[in-house]
């Protein structure tokens, strides 16, 4: 009778360990719905949940240059200026931020303004934090380089000079008249001094002086944000909070998104792409963003340079239909491009004079081929690379199709393995032939998408473009009193990049996103993230 | 027996060192960079860098590089995340819920498989065991992820009846299909493999011999069958805990649970390497755990079997 007993033991043992991951459960359970849940209690823990991910960082400004980190940081932190929806500059913390010769600014700060826990603000946070950004080498400290003294690694920037309390000036090392536009993005928040002797920790809770304030952050799992009480500022809560849901996958995502688990999602699964509109109504959000594609061919390029190559960039232009590619290819989640920035930047034209040069015209483009051929007959191959590990194959293979079909010479797309192997070609100058090049704005101004590609010696300027009338605006534009006539100048600039189109503009690509019922008032900002803080929720 | 147990939980100790210092050098030898992706596409400055590679000495030779290591574990510091972590802390959140999620599909698949295994191996050529027999080939030619993504999209989208997914709400309810979709797979192996030995067994000469000396139907099946026909689906159970445990990526994903497949997953992918080999070298220990576990209950199922 023993040896039954011994027999069925396995089975029982199974079953208790059902019965034990049970109990378990219960515990959980119950902790948990401590945490409100966004489940609609009531009582301030109505929070709005939305897809995050997990911040590859403490959440330290000038240290986070991720989306994951970047949402919760510019919502617990503020700094001098902060960007609207369309991208349109406010101050924040800043009273004034005064120009003083062309290369100084004053920054009077408002008063008031305190951290979560009480410290008041005052223009040594500033300079003190700045410092410390690129003293120790952050991830954003780049941010920096205009300001006179600083190199990598610098202790401190003699450009930064504290004047008084709520005052400090900055001086840098030549005119630029649109840094205080600059002023918005994150790696200029100022910190409390406890951020400075232990970063890790202070990333962990920290003590901003946002809209919002850190309540928990179980990591790999979610983070949730309440309003701060001590917040001065205009980007006023109109919720109980939000709590970022950090999800793996897009399409767990998604599916929460359907049951009404998930309130705001800012990237739909491409395996949504081409039902999402149906399945979400007008909840669905597809528009462009900051982001511009193009792909660049260097002047160097024999047939590619002085009148032939003008030509020849034209034509090519011409041959390619973006209407057809970015709707049968990509399912209308990328927007045809009509100028060299994006359509969600304050001062956006979509009619700058030569941009019908975008137009898909295929009688054009082999006229102005042919007028080329008539300079120096084409010989050889197009050939367009590509990094093969980021989605590209598709629309390369229809742009070479294209030009191959409305232009009749050989052109095809040449994989790179990865996109470091791709960029350390590009760096080097060794690359032969067009390459696939895109960009995204870090602050909402045209000037942060032409000076870095376009400009004589610019940083990201890898086709080695150079035209001293396009550099003449450009600099005309960063000396402008005012966002209105830097924006008109910044078209003028445009113009001539249409008459030498130094790179071939192929479209933005579109935020894909959507909420759910439970929330009203969802926008997606410039920086395709929906804008938080005005976000109500039933 | 304890002797036994013993000698088992010595040979841990090398297998520990081997397995560290090999998926120490696999992590190492993996292909680019670990800190050039951090910079995006924008690259790191060459201050940022150096700072990052001195923080976690990816400037130093492999040799140090895992001795460091050893030496962190020795004094139970298994490392910190490139995210500034501590790994151990991400092991303490890893595990709980895959170790529940795991005893689960578990349970699901050692129940369910036994029972309806037993069911259809006597009532061998019925309707019921035909039923079952088409049912379970069909879950194992699907493969999960379909699976999964069905079963969340009926049962937790259109219909609303369980969590459609995970998240931080560890509960049974939200646990309960992700379980299901886990185990699928094995249950319709524990079926199959109960099935085929409880069907051979009822015709084997001693289960004959029992019922000709008297036996009551009840006693044969649970003492000459069931206990006979167990020895190989506890051998199929104790090495799908390590698998289930460890290899559950997929579903994690689907079900959005934050546990210890997904978390290797994302470090290799980062080329965390104390992350990777803290958790790898704790699901070997598991599957030696495991195994030692299965032996012991040999003995139990079959007299024959001693240890000394």
């Amino acid at each position: 009778m023993t040896l039954r007993k011994k027999a069925f033991g396995a089975l029982a043992a199974t079953t208790l360990v059902f019965g034990l991951a049970a109990c378990g459960d219960s515990d959980s359970g119950n902790g948990d719905s401590a945490n409100g849940g966004g489940d609609g209690n009531g009582g301030g823990d109505n929070y709005v949940t939305a897809n995050g991910t997990e911040p590859q960082n403490p959440l330290i400004p000038s240290n986070t240059n991720e989306v994951g980190g970047g949402n919760i940081v510019d919502l617990i932190y503020s700094g001098l200026v902060y960007y609207d929806a369309d991208g349109e500059i406010h101050n924040e913390m800043a009273e004034s931020i005064e120009p003083e010769g062309d290369k100084t600014f004053r920054v009077t700060l408002k008063d008031g303004w305190t951290f979560a826990d009480g410290t008041e603000i005052t223009a040594q946070h500033f300079v003190d934090t700045w410092n410390h950004a690129v003293a120790n080498s952050h991830l954003s400290a780049y941010f920096f380089e205009p300001i006179m003294g600083y190199e990598e690694g610098a202790e401190s920037m003699e450009g930064l000079q504290v004047v008084d309390d709520k005052t400090f000036t900055i001086e840098l090392n030549q005119p630029e008249a649109d840094f205080p536009q600059r002023l918005g993005y994150s790696a200029f928040y100022p910190l409390p001094d406890e951020a400075r002797e232990d970063e890790a920790a202070f990333g962990e809770n920290p003590n901003g002086n946002g809209p919002y304030k850190l309540l928990e952050w179980n990591h790999n799992q979610d983070a949730t944000v309440v309003p701060n009480e001590e917040y001065q500022g205009e980007r006023t809560p109109q919720n109980d909070g939000i709590k970022f849901v950090f999800y793996a996958q897009q399409d767990a995502a998604y599916n929460d998104l359907l049951a009404g688990n998930l309130d705001t999602l800012d990237a739909i699964p491409d395996i949504a792409f081409s039902t999402f509109e149906d399945e979400l109504g007008e909840r669905a959000v597809n528009q462009p963003s900051a982001v511009f594609q193009s792909f660049t061919i260097p002047e160097s390029l024999e047939h590619w340079g002085g009148e032939e190559g003008k030509l020849r960039r034209q034509a090519l232009s011409h041959a390619i239909d973006r209407e057809e590619i970015t709707n049968t290819i990509f399912e209308g989640t990328r927007t045809p491009a009509t100028d060299f920035t994006s359509p969600v930047l304050p001062g956006y034209d979509g009619d700058v004079a030569g941009n019908d040069v975008l137009d898909f015209d295929p009688e054009r483009a082999k006229e102005l081929w042919a007028q080329a051929d008539e300079i120096a007959p084409f010989t050889g191959e197009f050939t367009l690379s590509y990094n093969a590990d980021g989605g590209h194959q598709a629309w390369v293979d229809a742009v070479t199709n294209s030009i191959r079909n409305n232009l009749g010479i050989e052109a095809v797309g040449n994989p790179y393995p990865d996109f470091k192997s791709l960029r350390d070609d590009v760096t080097g100058r060794t690359i032969q032939g067009a390459f696939r090049t895109g960009w995204q704005a870090d602050y909402p101004s045209a000037g942060n998408f032409l000076g870095p590609l376009y400009g004589t010696g610019a940083g990201s300027n890898d086709g080695d473009y150079s035209n001293p009338d396009f550099d003449a605006k450009l600099a005309e534009a960063a000396g402008s009193d005012s966002p209105e006539t830097a924006s008109g100048l910044y078209n003028e600039a445009q113009e001539i990049l249409f008459q030498d189109l130094p790179a071939i503009p192929l479209w933005y690509s579109n935020v894909a996103g959507g909420y759910s019922e439970n929330v009203d008032n969802v926008t997606f900002s410039w920086k395709s993230v929906p804008v938080y803080y005005e976000i109500t929720k039933n | 027996m304890l002797r036994y147990i013993g000698r088992r939980l010595l040979q841990m100790i090398p297998v520990f060192f081997g397995a560290t210092l090999l998926i120490y050098a696999l992590v190492f030898l993996m292909p680019g960079d670990p800190v050039e992706a951090l910079g995006g596409d924008r690259g790191l400055s060459d201050a940022a860098r150096a700072r990052i590679e001195a923080e976690y000495n990816l400037d130093k030779p492999f040799i140090v590089q895992y001795l460091l290591y050893l030496k962190g574990i020795l004094t139970l510091d298994f490392g910190t995340t490139f995210s500034g972590q501590p790994v151990a802390d991400v092991m303490a959140r890893a595990f709980p819920v895959t170790i529940k999620l795991a005893l689960m599909a578990l349970a699901f698949e050692a129940i369910f498989g036994i029972i309806f295994g037993v069911i259809a191996g006597v009532r061998r050529g019925g309707i019921f065991d035909s039923t079952v027999l088409v049912m379970s080939l069909i879950v194992i030619a699907v493969p999960s992820f379909v699976i999964g993504f069905v079963l969340q999209f009926v049962v937790g989208v259109k219909w609303g009846i369980l969590p459609v997914t995970v998240g931080s709400r560890e509960t049974f309810t939200s646990l309960l299909m992700p379980a299901v979709v886990l185990g699928a797979v094995s249950f319709a192996y524990v079926l199959r493999l109960t099935r085929q030995s409880v069907s051979e067994n009822l015709r084997a000469d001693y289960v004959r011999t029992a019922r000709a000396k008297g036996l009551g139907n009840g006693q044969v099946m649970g003492r000459h069958v069931l206990r006979n026909s167990l020895i190989p689906v506890a051998t199929f159970l104790g090495a799908d805990l390590g698998a289930l445990m460890g290899g559950a990526i997929v579903t994690e994903g689907i079900f959005a649970i934050n546990g210890v497949g997904g978390t290797i997953y994302q470090a290799i992918i980062k080329g965390e390497p104390t992350t990777v080999v803290s958790f790898t070298t704790v699901l070997v220990i598991v599957y030696i755990i495991a195994n030692l576990i299965v032996d012991l209950i040999y003995a139990v199922l079959d007299p024959r079997i001693r240890y000394a």
